[in-house]
């Protein structure tokens, strides 16, 4: 259990997807600009995430990896070349299931995330996610663990994001950072900020 | 090379650079910086892959069925980062693993699909070559500056040649390790935004409030 928290917390602040890799930038600076928007973003990358990377694993395990197909009787196939095109369709297809499942029996949720959710097949975080999956070797516990609390980690930073331009557009910016140019200079900090975290032993 | 086409290839290196200007592919961008090199591949493969999908994009788009017109593009993108990625396994196998999951991240990125759904899914293949090689360009300059600035000043060389000498081997140069972490690379695109942005005013963004000077006998 302790294990699995610790890999949580990595997950969610050390190796935050959007400020220490780079991941979902362009939705993240986009979208960030009011919090309520910014929230149901991020609740909706929370549940795909914990979802695609966990679907993604099994099919590694079962289907892709060298040695996958035994239970065949094909021992020597190896299809892990096909993985990107495999993960990128599992994401597009899970996407695809959770907006018609939501629109069908919780149509207040889907209201509040109806526009996200088709965004989210192009947000490099979720299929981010699960290429470190594959990188990192993890079983199918860790990663539901990684994929819930590198979302969590994801939304976090954009909602803390969207809080600060909100107190910032008030302020008087020099005219060419206006907009995109502060933006970047704000994640920057953000990001040292979340630097703090690193070594966080539990 | 008549002005239209000239247009189509320089105006998204500067005017309309889709990092400073069209938010787009920006995720994969910044983390690759850390050193020239793989950062040169990067654009490379980058390239190649915009170039690629808009060339055979544009030259299917009349058969393409509108309602999955994004499902035929994804499986166009990522066969053709499939084979970037076995390819750079195969020859640059170091590089495939500095690089890790951020070649395979090319399929998402904006740029390829941006310029997929915008441009080469409305316009011929000659038109389409040069947008997509006018926007792997604009691409490259930016990652290539901040990779020339994070190397220069991280570890003091250019390419893993020794360009400042530093303190640690006996030279001048004291490295700046905040180069080569993360918060760097978003500072120096803020800042390189705010160069372009200076330089050329009508990419500027219009702010949501002004502060205005309110004279003491306007309000009494």
């Amino acid at each position: 259990m302790a294990a699995y928290l610790q890999l949580f917390i990595q997950a969610a602040f050390v190796e935050n997807l959007a400020l220490s890799f780079f991941l979902g930038m362009c939705t993240f600076l986009a979208v960030s600009k009011r919090i309520d928007t910014a929230l149901g973003l991020g609740a909706a990358v929370i549940v795909v995430q914990g979802i695609t990377v966990a679907v993604n694993n099994l099919i590694y395990q079962y289907l892709l990896q060298e040695g996958a197909l035994s239970w065949l009787g094909m021992p020597e196939v190896d299809l892990s070349f096909l993985g990107l095109v495999t993960y990128i369709g599992v994401i597009a297809a899970l996407v695809q299931i959770l907006e018609m499942t939501l629109d069908r029996y919780f149509p207040a949720l889907y209201n509040a995330l109806g526009i996200f959710l088709p965004l989210i097949t192009v947000n490099c975080a979720i299929l981010g996610g699960s290429l470190f999956m594959v990188e990192r070797n993890y079983d199918f516990g860790e990663s539901l663990v990684y994929g819930l609390g590198s979302g969590f980690g994801w939304a976090l930073a954009l909602v803390a994001l969207a809080g600060i331009r909100e107190k910032l557009k008030y302020s008087d910016i020099p005219d060419g950072l206006q907009g995109l140019g502060s933006t970047f200079i704000i994640v920057g900090l953000m990001s040292m900020a979340f630097m703090g975290f690193s070594g966080i032993q539990l | 090379m008549n002005n239209e086409n000239r247009k189509v290839l320089l105006e998204p290196v500067i005017d309309n650079n889709p990092i400073t200007l069209q938010i787009l592919g920006i995720c994969s961008a910044l983390a690759v910086t850390t050193q020239l090199a793989p950062a040169l591949i990067m654009c490379l493969a980058l390239t190649f892959v915009l170039v690629s999908s808009s060339v055979i994009i544009s030259a299917i788009r009349h058969h393409i069925p509108t309602n999955i017109r994004i499902i035929v593009f994804m499986t166009i993108i990522a066969s053709l980062v499939i084979v970037v990625d076995q390819f750079l396994r195969a020859f640059a196998y170091d590089l495939s693993k500095q690089l890790s999951v951020f070649v395979g991240l090319i399929i998402t990125n904006c740029i390829v699909l941006g310029r997929a759904e915008a441009y080469a899914t409305q316009n011929g293949v000659w038109p389409s070559f040069l947008d997509a090689v006018g926007h792997g360009l604009g691409y490259s300059v930016i990652l290539i500056f901040v990779a020339v600035v994070r190397e220069l000043l991280g570890s003091g060389s250019i390419l893993g040649v020794k360009i400042l000498p530093l303190i640690s081997e006996g030279g001048w140069y004291t490295s700046n390790g905040l180069m080569l972490l993360a918060p760097s690379a978003f500072f120096i695109i803020g800042l390189l935004i705010w160069g372009v942005r200076s330089w050329k005013p009508q990419q500027q963004e219009k702010p949501d409030y002004r502060i205005q000077v309110v004279h003491r006998t306007e309000i009494v």
